[in-house]
């Protein structure tokens, strides 16, 4: 008997609005037509993935004080989307990611509950925070909160709606005809929750849902959010997808179950990852070059540079090389809306890093950007690729991915059709799904039934 | 709202309606959900919107006080109470910018903003894309929308009147006011208060349909339909009552009374009910064959989308330059 080998855990995430997706392809299709996020789903549920992904932004990208224009731009509103695909689809789970500043707890849990209902028990949220009063422009609310503060309110808001998932036992509903009886207990969905952020009481009415409460996901990297993650969420969606780099993720933030007392296999990793498919790897090679380029052209190519230099470079030539001036390190005010901004934690270092690069590659601004903005996670013929995913997710470097197409709608079925039966064969992918909910595909033990722990404060 | 978008796919052609409560939700989210409502829908959304004045829905949220504990939507009739007055005042008129601003949000894209010109990188030609810069009294919401326009254009907004200020906002806002006369005369006379708030809001040459409210109660005879009603009032140990007329009869009857109130100036009506799905088997199979036989409803869908059915065309975006085609 060999070891039992782990099972890989497979998602879609259809693009967002960033540069993965080639919309000058002919095959290119709608993002914002329902019959686009169909058919992945499909395809998906064809080839038994676990969910579905949806990414979010709640205000339009600005670079240079204009809106972004050279990337895919504008989505759909997330549950309303989820809803619709719940009914063309019986088991694939619907992750959505939901902001907790910009949106309250009680309408929150209130949607998530309902969607779960509605799909049979497939829903879960992305839990993201934000701060900038950017975005806040669109709220009633506005932009409020200090940034320092985001993770708190994250907590106190998933704690707060939780409160209210578990509101309701579920038992509660007998709709006996012959005594006239619906509920056992009237005082059902009662609540009652107060802290820094939120001071919310009255009674939930939405009955418990098939999974409790939906599966908990989290995508920060810094600090605080892996801590985040491993004292709430189910599931982490992380960038780290390389071997190395995702063993140590891994084993960090598997290592910081124990502090909340739980085990490692309560917290799936899961790296958002891209792909590159070819008869032979030399094709895919070929391929993935290709898509590169057309992923970041000249235009797009300076605002990077610009992202990271925090100045206008307008009129350097994406051909040439790159600009003898340093990046401005003061606050980045050149883009705006866009989280991976945030990530360049010392501009200069990066620029000198790039400059050091481009010179021993003799590269143009266009080439280093190319470069150094994440390249394909896997590329090469279909059993190239499926070796990959099994020999990361067996060697911990993550418990399987969320993969990326670079074309919509139909950028999944070749990945669909001819890496998925070779993941099958090895034995570490389903054949068949085995539940029907999305926290069982997941290999998550069910919740306990409600506590209806807002019970007692309310009374 | 998320019902409605669930039974979006396994529909093709009836139209799809969700409550958003004003009062408590943000305009920006509301907007682009009822936008990609009409989206998974091909067309067939729009909006009711809903004012809360209850202190217990408002504990949901912990985010405003509503002044004066337990009101509740029924007390808000309570012309005379001045106190009620100010409270539904303002909620209305916040209702109002809510309504704008969810309006400007739909046309923050003009149709054709998405030009995926490969020669200049551009995925949009962003001179096509608007902020709304919408301040008011009560909130104020920057844009574009993260949503491109509907495909309606403008999914319809409704809202249901009890009194004049709920009637003023249906004359300044909705396409689409829903009244709840108890008889032809308090019909003929709530149509006259909605067309008196259209024209004062300077529509008047808009279309507004006002639909009228009914819960029904079918049998095969008059006293097999009340027998039904009273079956459950006495059941529950109290008549059943409603902010609307509850009508008991045949279907028979009930188009009787539906085409009679139409005369008095109503557009149609919306139907309640009364036992699901007992009383909505007796609508499709009872009333809606009768009133086909009478030449007073559709025998098959003559549009595609909710705006056709209610014979509103497809409108000009309010951003879009005169002359600039909108497809």
């Amino acid at each position: 008997m060999t070891t039992p080998r782990k099972q890989i855990h497979l998602a879609a995430h259809f693009p967002g609005v960033n540069n993965t997706t080639v919309w000058s392809d002919p095959r290119s299709g709608s993002h914002i037509e329902f019959s686009s996020f169909a058919h992945l789903a499909r395809t998906a549920e064809r080839a038994k993935f676990d969910f579905l992904f949806l990414a979010e932004g709640l205000r339009l990208r600005e670079q240079n004080g204009q809106i972004y224009d050279l990337d895919v731009v504008g989505r759909p509103d997330t549950f309303t989307v989820l809803a619709a695909l719940a009914a063309v689809t019986d088991r694939l789970g619907l992750a959505g990611t939901i902001n907790s500043t910009f949106n309250e707890p009680y309408e929150v849990a209130r949607q998530f509950a309902s969607l779960d209902h509605l799909s049979g028990g497939r829903a879960a949220w992305n839990v993201v925070t934000s701060w900038d009063a950017f975005t806040g422009e669109n709220f009633r609310r506005g932009g409020f909160l200090p940034q320092e503060a985001r993770y708190e309110r994250a907590r106190t808001f998933l704690q707060t709606a939780w409160e209210l998932f578990d509101s309701w036992r579920g038992d509660e509903i007998v709709a006996d005809k012959e005594s006239g009886v619906f509920l056992t207990d009237p005082g059902a969905g009662r609540f009652a929750h107060s802290d820094a952020h939120f001071g919310i009481s009255g009674q939930f009415t939405v009955p418990r849902s098939p999974q409790g409460r939906p599966v908990i996901f989290q995508a920060g990297d810094s600090e605080e959010g892996r801590e985040f993650a491993a004292s709430s969420a189910d599931a982490i969606f992380s960038r780290h997808g390389t071997l190395e780099d995702g063993q140590a993720f891994y084993a960090d933030v598997k290592g910081r179950l124990a502090r909340y007392g739980r085990s490692p296999d309560q917290l799936l990793i899961l790296p958002a990852a891209t792909f590159v498919l070819g008869d032979t790897d030399a094709d895919a090679q070929e391929l993935a070059r290709e898509v590169r380029f057309q992923q970041v052209s000249g235009q797009t190519a300076i605002k990077f540079l610009e992202q990271l230099w925090n100045r206008d470079l307008s009129g350097y030539d994406p051909d040439g090389p790159l600009p003898d001036i340093d990046p401005d390190p003061g606050e980045n005010t050149i883009a705006r809306g866009r989280a991976s901004v945030r990530m360049h934690r010392d501009p200069l270092a990066i620029a000198a890093q790039w400059r050091a690069r481009a010179e021993a590659g003799n590269l143009s601004i266009r080439e280093l950007i190319i470069e150094v903005t994440g390249r394909q996670t896997f590329v090469g013929a279909p059993a190239t690729v499926a070796d990959a995913i099994n020999t990361l997710v067996q060697a911990d470097a993550s418990d399987g991915f969320i993969l990326v197409p670079h074309i919509t709608p139909g950028g999944l079925d070749e990945f669909a059709d001819r890496v998925v039966p070779l993941l099958q064969e090895r034995g570490v992918f389903r054949t068949d799904y085995k539940g029907s909910t999305l926290r069982e595909h997941l290999g998550l033990a069910p919740l306990p039934a409600g506590t209806a722990a807002g019970r007692e404060a309310a009374s | 709202m998320l019902i409605a978008a669930r039974v979006a796919p396994v529909t093709r052609h009836i139209g799809l309606l969700p409550s958003v409560v004003v009062t408590h939700t943000e305009p920006f989210h509301a907007a682009k959900a009822i936008a990609t409502l009409d989206y998974v829908s091909a067309g067939r959304a729009g909006v009711r919107v809903r004012v809360s004045a209850s202190s217990h829905e408002a504990a949901h949220f912990g985010r405003r006080d509503v002044p004066r504990p337990n009101l509740r939507d029924r007390d808000l009739r309570d012309r005379d109470d001045p106190a009620v007055r100010e409270l539904t005042a303002g909620l209305f008129d916040e209702a109002t910018d809510y309504v704008e601003v969810m309006r400007r949000l739909w046309d923050s894209w003009e149709d054709d903003a998405e030009i995926r010109d490969a020669a200049t990188g551009r995925f949009i030609d962003r001179d096509k894309l608007h902020y709304i810069d919408f301040a008011g009294d009560y909130f104020s919401v920057k844009g574009p929308s993260i949503t491109p326009r509907p495909p309606q254009g403008q999914p319809v907004v409704s809202a249901l009147g009890h009194g004049p200020v709920p009637c003023r906002l249906i004359g300044r806002s909705a396409d689409v006011g829903f009244v709840t006369p108890r008889d032809a005369g308090g019909a003929r006379d709530l149509v006259a208060e909605v067309r008196a708030a259209q024209a004062a809001a300077g529509r008047a040459e808009d279309t507004l349909h006002v639909l009228g409210d009914l819960v029904v109660f079918l049998g095969e005879d008059a006293a097999a339909a009340a027998g039904r009603k009273r079956r459950l009032d006495d059941r529950a140990g109290q008549q059943y009552v409603s902010d609307a007329a509850v009508f008991t009869g045949t279907p028979g009857q009930l188009a009787d009374l539906l085409q009679d109130w139409q005369l008095a100036g109503l557009s149609g009506f919306r139907l309640r009910p009364g036992v699901i799905p007992d009383d909505l088997e007796a609508i499709t199979r009872g009333l809606v064959p009768e009133l086909q036989r009478r030449g007073a409803f559709r025998t098959a869908y003559a549009a595609g989308t909710l705006r056709g059915l209610l014979g509103l065309g497809r409108p000009a975006n309010r951003y879009a330059p005169a002359g600039r085609s909108s497809s």
